[in-house]
């Protein structure tokens, strides 16, 4: 004990040593090699056949540096029961042993054996940092089997045959410009969307016919019309049918957002397209309220527009297809439209100029919907074809088939937003 | 009866060809004459047809119906001004007033087939998918060849209105894509690279050659009154139609396409007219069932088909050579 307490460097003259538990200055000088301490901290600079000297000379400065501060507890506690003190002192003990010939020399080789394959592995994969490329290989094979299942190499290879296929030109669509391969990659991903951050609930989807043609009638809302497209994806998930959104000719208008458009099945709402459709046997889905729909205030949530001028009816009637009434509740709180700029929108050509309580105050953040909580249910379908196709004509029948058909949308539309309880929770 | 048939323009690429092919029905389908009209010397081979040099923004057609006694008249070479040919409304709508007035003095005409143009119905955002013939354009027909082609329809109308026993076909084609024939998309998708709208994928139809002569044939030999679209079966989006003839698109901002893409073209040393800005941005397809059913013709080649006869015709592009197109992989497909 009285030897340590001279070590310390109270005692005795820096650097002296007391010939049994701590060498010398001129004793740890004389027995060569890399200090272990230095050595293990930092094993670029052993390895350095240049530093190797200046890196044994430094290494008892910076014990001796280190080393007053250690014990000061103890020196400080000199008059405390001696009970105390060797557990004081035990865990500074193993660092402050002394370092031997055979450590320094133990920890010299382990050095250079570190150094040796650092130099080994980065002149083989510089990028790999340490990791043999054959791992890697393992490693991207485990990764495809786990993300694409055991038959992976032949998954592999159809993926590879579609993008050839793509890029050479080789594929189908139809005369509005649908393209099946792009929806299904829009399907896959809206899916998460829907599922995770809309927690999509469906109902009624046997409601849907299983083939030819009908017309499903929705409710607009939410300023950004998102629920066509999770509507689109609602229909394909659980019914397995394309739906063809009818869509204002704005869409058609938008670069980028009409290509896309066309390509996941949507064309103009028109009379015209609308009956190609229906009698083509296809599902298409018409919301009637259009811009007054999507783009009413927050204060007036979930109350149905004007239905257009009731074109819809006519067409289903001509085509002798049942109509769909689907209600969408969710989607009037994905953006709360709480103001709206007409003379900026008329400016730029638009509709209307959302004002959101987060857009345009957060910027792009404020792009991202509110996780809302979603119910579509499609309703009893409103029979057409007891109707003569001639019926068409007969303003005063459409108007009443529009409003029966409005009124099951907003009756419905009341009874899931009580069933749905809280908006967001 | 044999027929003496009056074809304008003959100077053009597509009238040469309708004017040879109505020269081999001959006298088999009733056809006696053929007289073949145009302002410059055809450079086409004209063997058995009877051509005449004359304008026809000038009333010396009338002169040329009386003195053939032409009881058929086939006005073609309605089209979009070219390089190097004056002014295309003075040729179009000029000629076709002249013409009118000729035909209604005439009593010898029987019959007018007119060569018409699915850019009648304009292209714009507000286009159903597929235009029948009762539909009217809804927007895109204010300027330029869609303006002219809609006066065209407009006099020929009013001829009909004015000469009611005179047989009256309009073929509104869509545009005819052959190597051999002048169109607007021809000389599009021969350059190297092709300027595209950005954000839009227009859906184009096409016309075959063999299809376009064998309507206007029947259209001459048998009496079809009435307006008919003809174009290929289905359409192909301008993406698919570049990726298919190996052909990179370049994609430009749409304001000032028009202009920016018809430099571009005229850098690689070819031309568009300035009116198919729209027909890139939009697009447009007809639909083909009164030729079908009404007219009773079934074209042969589909839209896509049309393409790839075309794309066979034409050298290969960019990238075919990176095997990235159609004819690149069969000869990967040979490799293998």
């Amino acid at each position: 004990m009285n030897d340590e307490r001279k070590t310390i460097g109270s005692g005795g003259t820096p650097g002296r040593g007391n010939r049994q538990t701590s060498p010398s200055a001129a004793a740890r000088s004389l027995a060569g090699g890399a200090p272990a301490k230095k050595a293990v901290a930092k094993p670029k600079r052993a390895a350095d056949p240049a530093g190797k000297t200046t890196a044994s000379a430094a290494a008892p400065v910076a014990a001796k540096k280190t080393a007053p501060k250690k014990p000061a507890p103890s020196k400080a506690t000199p008059k405390k029961p001696t009970a105390s003190k060797p557990a004081a002192d035990r865990p500074t003990k193993p660092r402050l042993r002394a370092v031997t010939d055979e450590d320094a020399a133990a920890a010299a080789a382990a050095a250079a054996e570190e150094a040796a394959r650092r130099t080994r592995t980065a002149g083989a994969a510089p990028l790999s940092a340490g990791i043999p490329i054959d791992e890697i290989f393992v490693a991207v094979i485990e990764a495809a089997q786990r993300v694409l299942g055991s038959d992976w190499e032949s998954r592999v290879a159809t993926l590879l045959a579609t993008v050839r296929k793509r890029l050479s030109g080789d594929y189908e669509i139809d005369e509005f410009g649908f393209d099946p391969e792009i929806a299904q990659v829009l399907t896959a991903a809206v899916e998460p969307i829907a599922e995770k951050w809309f927690r999509l609930e469906v109902r009624g989807i046997e409601n849907i016919p299983e083939d030819g043609g009908a017309l499903l009638v929705a409710n607009h809302s939410g300023t950004v019309p998102l629920d066509g497209l999770i509507t689109g994806y609602a229909v394909k998930k659980y019914s397995g049918r394309n739906l063809r959104p009818l869509g204002a000719d704005l869409v058609f208008a938008l670069p980028l957002v009409g290509q896309v458009a066309r390509k996941v099945g949507a064309t103009l709402a028109c009379q015209e397209d609308a009956e190609r459709l229906l009698t083509g046997g296809e599902l298409a889905g018409v919301w009637p309220e259009g811009f007054k729909g999507i783009g009413k205030p927050f204060a007036e949530r979930y109350k149905l527009q004007r239905f257009g001028r009731g074109g819809f009816v006519s067409s289903a009637m001509r085509a002798q297809v049942p109509i769909v009434p689907v209600s969408i509740v969710g989607a009037e709180e994905i953006y709360p439209l709480v103001g709206n700029v007409p003379s900026l929108a008329r400016l730029l050509g638009l509709p209307y100029l959302p004002i959101t309580p987060f857009f345009p105050l957060l910027g792009p953040l404020g792009l991202i919907p509110l996780p809302s909580k979603w119910i579509i249910e499609f309703g009893e379908p409103v029979r057409t074809d007891a109707y003569e196709p001639q019926a068409a004509d007969d303003p005063m029948l459409l108007f009443n088939v529009t409003d029966q058909v409005r009124e099951t949308i907003q009756q419905t539309l009341y009874k899931l937003l009580i069933e749905r309880g809280n908006a967001f929770f | 009866m044999s027929r003496v048939v009056l074809v304008t323009g003959v100077a053009g690429s597509f009238a040469s060809q309708v004017a040879r092919r109505l020269v081999d029905l001959g006298e088999d389908a009733g056809i006696g004459k053929v007289v073949g009209i145009d302002t410059i010397l055809p450079d086409a081979d004209l063997d058995g047809m009877k051509f005449v040099r004359a304008d026809v923004r000038t009333p010396v057609i009338g002169k040329v119906i009386a003195v053939e006694d032409v009881d058929t008249v086939v006005h073609l070479d309605v089209n979009p001004p070219q390089r190097g040919r004056i002014g295309g409304k003075e040729l179009n709508v000029i000629g076709t007033m002249q013409l009118l007035a000729a035909c209604q003095r005439s009593s010898t005409v029987g019959k007018l087939v007119l060569g018409s143009s699915a850019a009648v119905y304009g292209s714009s955002p507000r286009d159903p998918a597929m235009f029948n013939e009762s539909l009217l354009a809804r927007n895109g027909v204010r300027s330029g060849f869609p303006k002219d082609i809609v006066e065209v329809e407009s006099y020929v109308r009013g001829f009909a209105r004015r000469r009611p026993d005179v047989i009256i076909t309009t073929i509104r084609a869509a545009q005819v894509l052959h190597a051999d024939v002048e169109s607007p998309l021809r000389n599009y998708f021969s350059n190297p690279v092709l300027p595209s709208v950005l954000g839009f994928d227009p859906r184009l139809q096409f016309l075959s050659l063999t299809d376009a002569l064998e309507i206007f044939g029947q259209a001459v030999v048998h009496d079809r009154p009435g307006t008919f679209n003809a174009a290929g079966e289905g359409v192909v989006p301008l993406s698919q139609a570049a990726r298919r003839l190996g052909r990179p698109l370049v994609p430009m901002p749409r304001l000032g396409f028009a202009s920016a893409a018809r430099r571009f073209v005229r850098a690689m040393g070819s031309d568009i007219p300035p009116d198919l800005h729209r027909l890139l941005t939009f697009g447009r397809a007809v639909d083909t069932s009164a030729l079908r059913e009404i007219f009773g013709y079934e074209p042969a080649l589909t839209s896509e088909q049309t393409l790839d006869e075309f794309a066979a015709s034409l050298r290969p592009g960019i990238l075919t050579a990176m095997g990235l197109s159609t004819r690149g992989s069969t000869t990967a497909g040979r490799r293998q």
